[in-house]
């Protein structure tokens, strides 16, 4: 089955709202290998002008994992995530992530795309804070390899 | 001394060299929810067709940028991250694998700098298109 086109049209509702909590921030920075003061020192961040411990530029994948979800869960999709590679990835920040966020992901579909029998499918989600400014927008361009690939 | 002073387009501003296990494999899976079993066991990596178990793309997509991070030393934050997952890194079960990363400066402007990274093992490049934003704190 291929992945419906309709999906780009389709809106998703926003997810529940996730609270970024301070050890949260600092289990995903040992996770990928961060040391930097900034993201496990409550003191260094502030020094730094941040209310709490910064979270490390790949953290709000986590945070998208639940629109992701939402996606792969759509029935009449047509992705089969055994088949899904993670293609492509960015995060365009308007301020840095900060233990105490709460962030509203809200997922939409932006291309639909068919190469050599595979689908490519690139998706955002922005991320807005409890006051409903933008904090950061995650891209992600998932392959769905063919029956045949 | 402020992040852009003396800065100069084609400078290597960080390099670093990440030994990953299957230990790496199984905390970044446990921090980020993806548990995914192509990343920890080598039986359902090699019944899909994989030459190994692979270190999560966004394992290297998350370490590669530290040295930029630590060589900003809270003068800057990363304020655009991108990458393009070329080649899967296989992580073997007793050698791991070596994750060699270099940053070097893209282009600069008045606010900030576009830094253009370089992930390797061995000889071969497992990112592609990986560019990040500096901007000045």
């Amino acid at each position: 089955m291929p992945v419906n086109p309709a999906l780009t049209e389709r809106d998703f509702p926003p997810v529940a709202p996730y609270l970024v909590g301070r050890e949260k921030v600092r289990e995903f920075a040992r996770a990928v290998l961060a040391t930097a003061p900034l993201h496990h020192d409550p003191e260094a961040a502030r020094a730094a002008g941040f209310a709490d411990v910064v979270a490390p530029p790949t953290f709000p994948i986590v945070v998208a994992d639940a629109t992701l979800a939402q996606l792969l869960a759509e029935p009449d999709a047509g992705i089969d995530f055994s088949r899904v590679v993670h293609g492509d990835q960015r995060f365009t920040y308007s301020r840095p992530v900060v233990a105490g966020d709460e962030l509203t992901a809200t997922l939409r579909v932006t291309s639909i795309k068919s190469l050599g029998g595979n689908s490519m499918i690139t998706s955002e989600t922005a991320m807005v804070d409890a006051d409903g400014a933008h904090v950061v927008t995650s891209i992600s361009t998932l392959v769905v390899r063919g029956e045949d690939a | 001394m402020s992040l852009l002073d003396g800065l100069e387009v084609g400078q290597v501003v960080a390099e670093r060299s990440f030994p990953l296990t299957r230990d790496t494999l199984v905390r970044y899976a446990g921090a980020s929810g993806d548990f995914n079993p192509i990343h920890y066991r080598d039986d359902v990596a090699a019944a899909v067709g994989l030459p190994g178990v692979l270190a999560h793309g966004m394992l290297t997509m998350g370490f590669a940028v530290q040295p930029v991070v630590d060589w900003l030393d809270a003068r800057g934050w990363v304020s655009d991250y991108q990458v393009r997952f070329t080649r899967p890194v296989v992580v073997d079960p007793q050698l791991g694998a070596v994750v060699t990363v270099a940053a070097k400066v893209g282009a600069l402007d008045d606010a900030g700098a576009r830094i253009d990274l370089t992930a390797t093992v061995g000889e071969q490049t497992v990112l592609g298109k990986a560019q990040l934003r500096v901007t000045a704190l």
